[in-house]
């Protein structure tokens, strides 16, 4: 199956009864695919004007309790913005599948690339944190758009599945599971105010049409959900719970894999030039080389890092010009070599092992 | 129930200048939910940004005030993902016809069933004043301080001719008729829009020789024509003086609707 495909299909899995968007290459497979299916399952599928009322379209949906996604990619995504802050500031749960290709601009339409990991965390005006995961197979973009649902419905917040053309378009064989884990979205229990937060810092949910009667504002706002925009200390007080209900868990929610963690020399990947760093693991067996596979990358678990105790150097393929590998030299004072790589092609085998005799 | 009812007690006072039209349509509006029989637990309001968008944050309702222009595209993942809500979205010229203006003329084209009260008050008032697709030619703004350079949309042409099931203008002089025109809203299925010129006294008034509150609304009173006037007098090959306005239901027709349970 087309990892495009296996996305769509996995969402339906996770509970997704709404689909909102607009076609843009690469991700078209995924309205398209939704566009077959959500019908005949009692979930609607609707191609909106542009990018901005897709997103629209699906914050909308969420608030009356829809399971409810988008998918763009690179234009589209700068498009979303706006709205992506608002679904942040009013707590909706949703999930935005970037298929990305090369940027600036149009680009490389076709193309793969990872230029937007920055922009899905930093993307929307404002402090805020997300929730960011990065397939690398078909079978990730099943599991992890399951996941990224979950996540979700869990912290009531935007989710991404920051996939890129090579996966999106790739074909392999996926396992469809018989069932998965589906997290529902705990609603506002009777007596407490709709943004009211408990110990664990996201409060319950209050669909519409259920008679909660809630408001809902994009504008800093108290627990009733009224606006409170020259408040200091109520600004202040929402935007931290906001950040922390997410960065306080990034340890537990984080989503890796390791190999050779004695290693000295380690890769750190994600998504689609993971593959390459798995054939030079393969062809060299070295166990003084390791690797970091993520899963899950914003919130960014520095935690992960510590894995490696032997570790003198960080080696960081990506497909942008060092996004990732920017945030991981904020955490260590090892050394990290980012192996930047633009135009669409995957890194080779053999350029990864010329940046491995290089380093030492 | 009455229209009191309808309020979020505790979060009146509006912001709402001294001698806004904004709280008269949103009287009207209630008035004709009310008279409708809507329950408050099925029915969610919707808007954008501006003076006509923080309406939703008064009534005691679910309410989604989201962000600039994109109303209607919120409020059509509302209708769609559960149809058996009613949604009236409230928004206002500038949120509507210029940064919301392409998904104003899509949420026609589908013909959705929203309700839509648009409050024009011929300029940007939240943001002090500045020049709107409405201002008309002529007509003195922050941004237009020689006077309004452009041509004004015509917003219920705009919903007619984009696919819109029912479309009225009224103003806040004409209380009781724009009351009955939302309710007519309200009951049509498909896309409703109803226009209600509003005085900005603060913002426009003041500006373009409307000095007292009273004035603005002395000109509704007084300029307004109604549309069988209009209609007879292009008939009969007479123009429409430049000074009048139309007024009354535009159009009602029963294109097939997007998000009417079936």
């Amino acid at each position: 199956m087309q990892g495009n495909t296996a996305c769509a299909e996995g969402a339906l899995a996770a509970g997704c009864r709404f689909f909102g968007g607009y076609p843009i290459t690469p991700s078209t497979e995924v309205a398209e695919h939704m566009a077959v299916r959500l019908p005949k399952i009692g979930g609607t599928f609707i191609q909106m004007e542009d990018e901005i009322a897709g997103i629209a379209a699906v914050i909308g949906a969420s608030w009356t309790g829809t399971k409810a996604m988008t998918a763009t990619s690179g234009p589209g995504f700068s498009l979303m913005m706006e709205n992506i802050g608002y679904a942040v500031m009013t707590e909706t749960p949703c999930v935005i599948i970037n298929i990305q290709r090369g940027g600036p601009s149009t680009g490389q339409p076709t193309m793969g690339a990872q230029g937007d990991m920055l922009q899905c965390r930093f993307g929307s005006h404002g402090d805020y944190s997300i929730i960011a995961l990065a397939p690398s197979s078909v079978q990730e973009m099943y599991d992890l758009t399951v996941t990224a649902f979950n996540l979700a419905e869990r912290f009531r917040t935007p989710v991404f599945l920051m996939a890129d053309e090579i996966v999106g378009h790739m074909r392999e064989r996926l396992i469809i599971p018989d069932s998965v884990t589906s997290e529902e979205r705990r609603p506002l229990e009777p007596g407490r105010l709709p943004f009211q937060a408990d110990s664990g810092q996201v409060p319950g949910f209050p669909a519409f049409g259920r008679g909660y009667g809630v408001h809902v504002t994009g504008l800093t706002h108290d627990e009733r959900g009224y606006p409170c925009a020259t408040s200091p200390s109520v600004h202040e007080e929402l935007v931290t719970r906001l950040v922390r209900k997410i960065e306080t868990e990034r340890d537990k929610i984080a989503s890796f894999d390791v190999t050779n963690p004695g290693a000295e020399t380690v890769f750190i990947s994600y998504g689609a030039p993971s593959r390459t760093v798995e054939q030079v693991m393969h062809d060299l067996r070295r166990d003084d080389i390791g690797h970091l596979r993520l899963r899950l990358v914003w919130p960014f678990a520095e935690s992960m890092l510590d894995v490696f105790r032997q570790a003198e150097r960080f080696i960081v393929p990506e497909m942008n010009l060092g996004q990732m590998a920017r945030e991981i030299e904020r955490h260590t004072d090892r050394e990290v070599i980012p192996v930047p790589k633009l135009g669409g092609a995957l890194h080779s085998p053999g350029e990864l092992i010329r940046v491995l005799e290089a380093a030492r | 129930m009455t229209v009191e009812d309808w309020l979020r007690q505790d979060r009146l006072p509006t912001i709402f200048c001294v001698g806004c039209g904004n709280g008269t349509v949103i009287n009207c509006t209630l008035a004709a939910i009310d008279q409708s029989g809507w329950k408050k637990e099925e029915t969610v309001f919707v808007s954008g940004i501006g003076c006509s968008s923080r309406a939703p944050g008064y009534i005691s309702a679910d309410s989604l005030h989201t962000t600039h222009g994109r109303a209607l595209a919120f409020a059509t993942g509302i209708k769609l993902a559960n149809p058996d809500l009613k949604v009236v979205v409230f928004t206002g010229d500038g949120d509507l016809a210029a940064i919301g203006g392409n998904h104003f003329i899509h949420a026609c084209r589908r013909n959705i069933d929203l309700t839509v009260v648009c409050m024009n008050n011929l300029i940007y008032g939240m943001t002090g004043g500045q020049g709107s697709p409405t201002t008309p030619p002529g007509a003195l703004s922050t941004t237009t301080p020689y006077g309004s350079a452009e041509p004004a949309f015509d917003l219920c042409g705009l919903a007619s001719a984009a696919g819109a099931n029912y479309v009225a203008r009224w103003t806040s002089y004409h209380v009781k008729e724009l009351t009955a025109a939302i309710r007519e809203g309200l009951a049509v299925p498909g896309f409703s829009f109803i226009e209600a010129l509003v005085q900005c006294p603060t913002n426009y008034g003041r500006r373009n020789k409307f000095r007292q509150v009273l004035d603005q609304v002395e000109y509704f009173r007084t300029h307004a024509m109604l549309a069988q006037k209009a209609e007879r007098m292009r008939e009969s090959g007479e123009a429409v003086p430049e000074n009048m306005f139309v007024v009354g239901e535009m159009l009602r027709r029963n294109r097939p609707a997007l998000g009417v349970r079936r």
